[in-house]
């Protein structure tokens, strides 16, 4: 081999080495930026404050930035969400998977795909104008745009993912495992209820947590449908009340806040607690599912 | 035998509930991809699409915002369609399946799982602010790409996966080099692939909003963009202002702006999903 081809050769394998790595790198990065700045707001203001405080009023003079309601507007709105998407989403995956004939497996995935690719902005838009004014008469509320609201819509948009990666685990039960209950005079449902879905119980969990990273982190629809009111949700009626998220939060006030001013910082510190949430919950799906893989 | 009967009784029902929860499950998209074509179809004209806004937003069309999402739907797969290419290589001809691809996985696992608006924090402080870019269709498409990535790097990893080991031991044996090997048979053969994957990533990039509102989006800029360092309107983030930041907006607008963004997305996804088809099936071995 010519000297100039091993050194391309050599070249071209390090440049393939530095994108396979791009990627450990990119979430390094973001995690260091979200610590640099959020650590420049725990400078003046106190990590205990910002974590335990219930109160958020960035603009008041001096401003306050308890995080408290929008961490627990946050975990309202995704149990909402996950409260209804777990029901939805695994059964429709478990139909999918053991009970529906071919042809409609056919059109059901397709579907299941298309939600999936709906941007979360039209969703949005169809919660504010379709479900809240709906839910606002129905309920006879003051205001359309509650927590059950945003969690209706997220508990949509979860639904993809969960089917999706639920429908797979049951599909990865070997088929031996049916055949041999149904061998012992088990019927169909009794094999799905007692076998199949016990055995594929790893994977639905970890498509349930991958529905909570998908809840927790989207913005647009609580930005859009949750009324942004940032109150503690500290009493059952709260679930038919504006709340406030993280996301939502800093979507909102990004546009205003002022270049490396205290606010700034404090919304960097909210982007740092969400990709801690976000890390965690996806950490420990993929544990997870990297069970199930080697269990196989 | 009461117990066997009782059973299969049982079987239909609960085959019975699983089928409505599937039918409940599904049958909001179906409602809410009607309601946009009845409400949104009548605004859809030729002006509507080639105009631009006028009258505060609430007469003339979203020409701008169809241009500026187009702009950066290119600039992103400019960029994560090679990156992301050459990374899914790198795990499928390069590594050694040991403790550096694991942690690979599982940071293309977690980028994946990051919310969209930290990646529009993330853009903002390092391409908007630290490398002064400013807001602008190239930090935005960078900002895009990056969220992207993890999209472009399965569906090619997948591609090239199925590319029968055979293929590269004969060009090896034919004295080929590994990167030639490459080159010339393994990526050739991942082709459909990667495309499937890039139209997957550009659908995504089109109907993304929180990663660009700080990134590169204009409220209202009724000039089209002329340089990468230019701001942009987006249609994603034109359907959130006109639908939360401008009062009397007319209802026709609205819709017929989320329906064209609608339109577009789900042409991308359809594309993807035509061209995987096709490819499984005129796979050759």
């Amino acid at each position: 081999m010519r000297t100039a081809q091993k050194i391309k050769e050599v070249l071209i394998g390090k440049l393939i080495l530095a994108c396979g790595v791009l990627s450990i790198a990119v979430v390094v990065l973001i995690f260091v930026f979200l610590l640099r700045d959020a650590f420049s707001l725990f400078d003046s203001y106190p990590l205990i404050d910002f974590i335990t405080g219930r109160k958020w009023y960035p603009i008041s003079e001096p401003p306050v930035f308890g995080i408290l309601p929008l961490v627990l507007g946050s975990l309202l709105v995704t149990a909402i969400a996950i409260l209804l998407a777990i029901p939805l989403g695994v059964g429709t995956a478990i139909y999918i998977a053991e009970v529906a004939p071919g042809w409609l497996k056919e059109i059901l995935k397709p579907l299941m795909e298309i939600v999936a690719a709906i941007p979360s902005v039209v969703l949005a838009f169809i919660g504010l104008t379709l479900l809240a004014p709906y839910l606002q008469g129905l309920l006879d509320l003051n205001t359309g745009l509650t927590a059950l609201t945003g969690g209706i819509m997220l508990a949509f948009m979860a639904l993809p993912t969960i089917v999706s990666i639920a429908e797979d685990a049951i599909n990865a039960v070997p088929r031996s495992y049916r055949e041999g209950s149904l061998a012992m005079g088990a019927t169909r449902w009794q094999t799905t209820q007692r076998v199949v879905v016990p055995a594929a119980m790893s994977g639905i969990s970890a498509s349930v947590m991958l529905g909570i990273g998908r809840a927790i982190g989207e913005t647009m629809v609580v930005l859009m449908v949750t009324g942004n009111a940032a109150v503690m949700p500290t009493s059952v009626d709260s679930v038919l009340k504006p709340v406030r998220t993280l996301t939502g939060t800093i979507a909102q006030e990004m546009g205003e806040a002022v270049f490396n001013g205290p606010h700034y910082f404090a919304l960097f510190a909210i982007g740092l607690v969400l990709f801690v949430i976000t890390f965690a919950v996806n950490w420990i799906a993929d544990l997870v599912l990297y069970r199930y893989r080697e269990g196989e | 035998m009461s117990g066997a009967r009782r059973q299969l009784v049982f079987e239909k029902i609960a085959h019975l509930v699983l089928a409505l929860i599937a039918a409940i499950a599904v049958a909001p998209v179906i409602g809410i991809i009607i309601f946009l074509f009845i409400k949104g179809g009548p605004a859809l004209t030729p002006e509507f699409l080639t105009s631009m806004p006028t009258n505060g937003m609430k007469a003339g069309g979203i020409f701008p915002a169809i241009v500026g999402t187009l702009y950066l739907v290119l600039g992103t797969i400019v960029f994560a369609v090679p990156v992301g290419t050459l990374a899914a290589v790198y795990l499928t001809e390069y590594a050694t399946q040991g403790r550096l691809t694991r942690y690979i996985r599982l940071a293309i696992a977690n980028m994946a799982g990051v919310p969209s608006v930290v990646y529009g924090l993330f853009g903002l402080g390092l391409f908007v602010l630290l490398l002064q870019m400013g807001t602008s269709l190239l930090a935005g498409s960078l900002t895009l790409g990056l969220l992207v990535l993890p999209v472009v790097i399965t569906a090619a990893e997948e591609a090239l996966l199925a590319v029968p080991q055979a293929f590269r031991q004969a060009s090896l044996a034919l004295g080929a080099t590994r990167w030639q090997t490459i080159r010339r048979v393994v990526l050739p053969n991942a082709i459909p692939g990667i495309i499937t994957g890039t139209v997957l990533a550009v659908g995504r990039a089109a109907g993304e909003t929180a990663a660009i509102m700080f990134t590169v989006a204009a409220f209202f800029l009724p000039t089209l963009p002329d340089s990468p360092f230019s701001q942009a309107m987006a249609l994603p983030y034109h359907l959130y202002t006109i639908s939360t930041q401008v009062p009397g907006m007319p209802e026709e607008i609205k819709w017929g702006t989320a329906l064209v963004l609608l339109l577009l997305v789900l042409s991308f996804t359809l594309t993807a999903a035509v061209v995987r088809a096709r490819f499984r099936r005129k796979r050759r071995w």
